[in-house]
């Protein structure tokens, strides 16, 4: 016999050619072969039985007491006598039996299992006194590269075989091919992580400077009252919003400012019927949990409409958002939001929808189409959508528009500058492009590490992959 | 965004004309609506309680179409229609006119007991008007969609709607004590006083929604009639006996509110809308309303406004080259009846007292816009010439993420909300001592405060992931929010973010030496070498609850404390339901700018 695992080493040299042929008996266990040899359990016990009987409790001390008594009763070979003066007796039954037990071991030792039916056999070996051996042999025949001198293939270049030369001699065995590799040990950046850095590229790439928009808090002032957003709001709503209760309220706000945003809400002014409500300073110092990044935008440009003279500028952000909403699959507290800023004197519509050309453009989508929409601080404003050759629809990827007046204006910027600006979620994009239908397999800490192990870099320009079955809000 | 479902025969029946559904899904999108949905009763039945429940429904399609939030006059089938067809330039808007009665005019006497709580209304009257099943339900659905939108579900205005023919005026508006309040409301079949009426509603599905506007004042607005007849108490409910029916000839309305403004608009928008159906079309008449000071006002007011935008003004906005003619007209086909006067560059607008949403020449320009059709305008590109600034915390992020996966951390993404539990309790910390901001409003425990520290968010991410093989080496870079008592800043809110770096080693043992190595290297990155002195780093011996005894140490860097790093304590460990040992790092990377 050769030692079985050298033939498929060989056989993958293809020296020899080796088939496997299995063949399958019955064997008895050690425990079936004592059996075979001295006789079953219940047979031993009850040959241990004298005519008198015997005391139960010096039976259970016999070898094959325990096993051989339940069977003999069970074969009504003996009794037990629990009336008896010093605690129960067996007694015999029948005065013979027949050991068929025994005899049936003995067909299998003898090579006759199969005279034995199905069911005898399953029966001994739910005993554990027979088992079935599966015996594997290989036919062994020669290959097609038979040779009787055989080399041992070497598997690896050395550093000896190349000082020495010896590698030019040596046959090398073939590698395989379709087997893996083995991954680097490596770290990996998060997907949607990848897409914002992608995005903010795009905004560099443009010419954009990125705005300060580290501060999770602010006041509603910044948040709405700055966008000409009226106190009544929906969206100033406790359904919609998270508001702070410590620190419940901004103490400082620039109050020229502040007046001039009350004026306007209240009376109008700067050309406009302003919205007359009675506008309330204690509403504007409520302090929330940003829910756009716009409120960062009316920061930066206030700081720009301070510096004199105007100077033109773009302006972008990337960051998180806040919204109390009813959480789906598409939905969470928390995202990132997209936005692009430009103030210049003169700028129009086109010029919107020009640079939103481009910079979609820049994120692979090209067939672009603007729809009238209505967003309380632009105006005009124009939702973005795209044709998803996947989805065979046009698909809303973005808002855009003009800012108000009401808002540029008691900022302090001159009144023949404009400004557009345009924003979108981080989010959609990024679920769109790696696939994901479930916002939580994406972001925060129930995600799958395995999917930030595997995910490909972030070409936005590229070919997507294949839609997902459903549509990512 | 309101969403209007209208039955979409009755709709083509009205545009004289039909459409497949993609053709009128493109009339929607250039004229700035979403057809948002196409169902039937059936459908919405079946598909909110069963098969079952739906089997009598009608089958009758219905178009589901959403509109700008600030359009109220598309609200309802009669306005959509107009509006429609007036795009289309199919019929000229109609001019609504406000008239006078032959006989007496209804007058609403507003007594000062309101002051406190509903101050204000306003009422018309609709003659001789003639309903339908469908128009009578156009009309009930429009008051329901503007008390969702602009009457900011009631608490702003409420709108009462009654069958003149069953009062006599002159009618009183005052407040008064629930239990003085006495009488048979819509749907009920006795008087109950406005105590047990409150007690009733709140199991109402629909009108529960609404008690906490009065709920607690000590009076209720009511409105009587000259023989005590109550008309509605708003704004809750009307009374039974005005109620109108689809035979109702004669409607007086009265808005009753807390915004004077919105008060008139809600009026004008329901005269406008459904004087289509009186006999004399487009007419409404006239009510007195007089106020506690006396002084007595004439509704609705109907007001058309006139405004003048110069033409260029409105092509240089737009980014068009339209003559002031041909911008007139695309003016009218929305709704704003415009013509060109004075050097022939201006143009005069006429604002219709249905178009409460233009109160500034931008919407103007809008409008023009839209008419000329947005995606007909030639994109251009911006002259802007400027030069791009990254923001220095955002670079100085970026560059450390890449090289903190080149160390071997896989970055993950985590939630800046979390519960207080998340922060505190599980850290071994009192909430008192986060300096942590708390949210007023959180719908569940996993929104009580900002994040003070990144540690939880991760230490969550791997207990989502025990199944991964170890070790798990993973780092976030991302925001925390810490109260802030420094006043000095003008637009101070009270509270701060600080830039976090936070890493984290899990495995069989709990490898400080490799989250030391880590540390190290972030300081070879930021060129800090190691050293006491004061350009360099160190770390010193420290105690922290999250820490085990002795395994803690406090990170100094360019003389300050910059944050902590050890293995961290088995109750941390096990609070956060992990079963390994972990060493974690968290640094202020804000210093290092």
């Amino acid at each position: 016999w050769w030692h079985v695992p050298v033939v498929p080493a060989t056989q993958e040299a293809e020296v020899i050619e080796a088939e496997l042929r299995s063949t399958k008996r019955w064997e008895l266990t050690a425990e079936g072969e004592e059996i075979a040899r001295e006789g079953s359990h219940e047979a031993r016990v009850f040959r241990s039985i004298p005519p008198e009987g015997l005391a139960q409790s010096e039976l259970m001390r016999l070898p094959s007491g325990k096993v051989g008594f339940s069977k003999a009763m069970s074969n009504k070979w003996i009794r037990v006598d629990k009336s008896a003066a010093d605690g129960p007796r067996v007694f015999r039954v029948v005065d013979s039996m027949e050991d068929e037990v025994q005899r049936r071991l003995q067909l299998v030792q003898g090579g006759q299992a199969e005279k034995l039916g199905e069911k005898e056999r399953s029966e001994l070996r739910k005993r554990k006194l027979l088992a079935e051996v599966t015996l594997k042999t290989y036919w062994v025949s020669k290959g097609s590269a038979f040779s009787t001198s055989i080399s041992k293939q070497e598997t690896e270049l050395s550093p000896e075989m190349i000082s020495s030369g010896s590698w030019r001699d040596r046959p090398f065995k073939p590698y395989n091919f379709l087997a893996h590799g083995v991954l680097p040990d490596s770290g990996h950046l998060h997907p949607l992580l990848k897409v914002r850095s992608q995005f903010r590229q795009i905004f560099l790439e443009m010419g954009f400077t990125e705005m300060p928009t580290d501060n999770f808090i602010e006041s509603s002032f910044w948040n709405f009252d700055a966008l000409f957003q009226p106190q009544q709001h929906p969206a100033r709503d406790q359904h919609d919003t998270f508001f702070l209760r410590d620190p419940a309220e901004a103490l400082q706000l620039p109050m020229d400012y502040v007046q001039r945003v009350k004026r306007t809400h209240s009376q109008g002014g700067y050309g406009s019927q302003g919205y007359k409500y009675t506008w309330k300073l204690d509403e504007a110092r409520k302090n929330l949990l940003r829910t756009h990044t716009t409120s960062a935008s009316a920061r930066a440009l206030y700081r720009l409409a301070q510096k004199k003279p105007f100077t033109p500028v773009k302006y972008f952000s990337i960051d998180r958002v806040f919204r109390n909403e009813t959480l789906d699959a598409t939905h969470l507290a928390e995202f990132h939001q997209i936005e692009g800023v430009v103030a210049d004197h003169g700028l129009t519509l086109g010029h919107l929808m020009g640079i939103l050309r481009e910079f979609f453009t820049k994120l692979g989508i090209t067939q672009l189409r603007f729809k009238p929409a209505y967003n309380p601080y632009t105006e005009p404003s124009m939702e973005v959508f795209s044709y998803h050759q996947g989805l065979k629809k046009w698909v809303e990827v973005g808002n855009s528009g003009v800012f108000r007046p009401e808002m540029l204006l008691p900022m302090g910027l001159p009144e023949n500058v404009s400004v557009i600006a345009w924003g979108l979620s981080l989010e959609r994009p990024t679920m769109i492009k790696y696939g994901i239908n479930n916002i939580r397999d994406l972001v925060g800490h129930k995600v799958n590490l395995q999917m930030v192990y595997d995910s490909p870099l972030c070409r936005l320009d590229a070919e997507p992959r294949p839609p997902p079955t459903q549509e990512a809000a | 965004m309101p969403t209007v479902s209208v039955k979409r025969d009755l709709l083509f029946q009205a545009l004289g004309r039909t459409y497949t559904d993609e053709e009128f899904d493109e009339l929607c999108f250039e004229f700035g609506l979403e057809l948002d949905e196409i169902t039937s009763e059936k459908e919405i039945i079946s598909k909110e309680q069963g098969n079952v429940k739906a089997a009598g429904a009608s089958d009758v399609v219905l178009y589901k179409i959403d509109v700008p939030a600030n359009r109220y006059d598309l609200l309802c089938l009669e306005g959509l229609v107009r509006g429609l067809q007036v795009f289309k330039e199919r019929i000229k808007a109609p001019v609504y006119k406000r008239v006078m009665p032959d006989g007496k005019i209804q007058k609403l006497i507003i007594t000062e007991e309101t002051a406190k709580i509903r101050p204000f209304a306003v009422a018309a009257v609709l003659r001789n008007i003639k309903f339908t099943k469908d128009r009578y339900d156009s009309f009930i659905e429009l008051q329901e969609k503007l008390h969702q939108n602009i009457c900011r579900k009631r608490a702003l205005v409420a709108i009462g709607t009654h069958d003149l023919d069953t009062l006599s005026g002159p009618f009183t508006y005052t407040a008064k004590r629930p239990s003085d309040i006495k009488f048979k409301p819509l749907n009920k079949t006795k008087e109950y006083t406005a105590c047990e009426l409150m007690n009733i509603y709140k199991t109402d599905n629909h009108l529960k929604h609404y008690l906490h506007i009065i709920e607690n004042k000590p009076l209720y607005p009511v409105i009587y009639d000259s023989n005590g007849v109550v008309l509605s108490m708003p704004p809750i409910i009307n009374g039974d006996h005005s109620r109108i029916t689809v035979n109702t000839r004669n409607i007086f309305i009265e808005c009753t509110g807390t915004d004077f403004t919105k008060a008139k608009i809600v009026l004008d928008i329901i005269v406008t809308m459904f004087s289509e159906y009186c006999e004399n079309q487009f007419t409404v008449e006239a009510a007195e309303v007089v106020f506690p000071n006396g002084k007595s006002y004439t509704f609705p007011e109907l007001a058309y406004r006139k405004e003048m935008v110069r033409a260029d003004l409105i092509n240089k906005k737009v980014g068009i080259r339209e003559t002031p003619e041909n911008l007139a007209k695309l003016l009218t086909r929305m709704y704003l009846k415009s013509e060109v006067i004075g050097d022939g560059n201006q143009i005069e607008i006429e604002i219709p007292p249905t178009r409460a949403d233009i109160i500034h020449a931008c919407d103007i320009v809008e409008d023009a816009a839209i008419a000329y059709g947005y995606n007909n305008i030639q994109m251009t590109l911006p002259k802007t010439y400027t030069i791009a600034n990254q923001f220095p915390l955002n670079k100085l992020t970026e560059l450390l993420r890449y090289d903190m996966a080149a160390a071997g951390f896989t970055e993950v993404l985590t939630f800046a909300l979390c519960s207080q539990e998340d922060i505190a309790d599980k850290l071994g910390l009192d909430i008192s001592a986060t300096k942590a901001v708390h949210i007023s409003n959180p719908k569940t425990a996993e929104f009580q405060v900002a994040r003070t520290t990144l540690l939880p968010g991760l230490l969550k991410t791997i207990a989502a992931n025990r199944k991964m093989p170890l070790p798990l080496k993973l780092f976030e870079i991302s925001d925390i929010v810490i109260k802030d008592s420094n006043t000095e800043c003008i637009q101070y809110v009270g509270a701060k973010n600080y830039r976090h770096l936070c890493a984290v080693y899990y495995n069989k043992n709990p490898g400080f030496e490799i989250i030391h190595g880590l540390l190290d290297r972030i300081m070879q990155l930021l060129d800090v070498p190691p050293g006491e002195d004061k350009g360099g780093y160190v770390i010193k011996a420290s105690e922290g609850p999250a820490f085990f005894p002795g395994r803690c140490a406090e990170i100094f860097a360019r003389g300050q404390s910059v944050g902590k790093l050890g293995v961290l304590h088995p109750d941390v460990i096990t609070k956060f339901e992990l079963t390994m040992p972990c060493s974690s790092l968290e640094i202020n990377i804000g210093p290092f700018l």
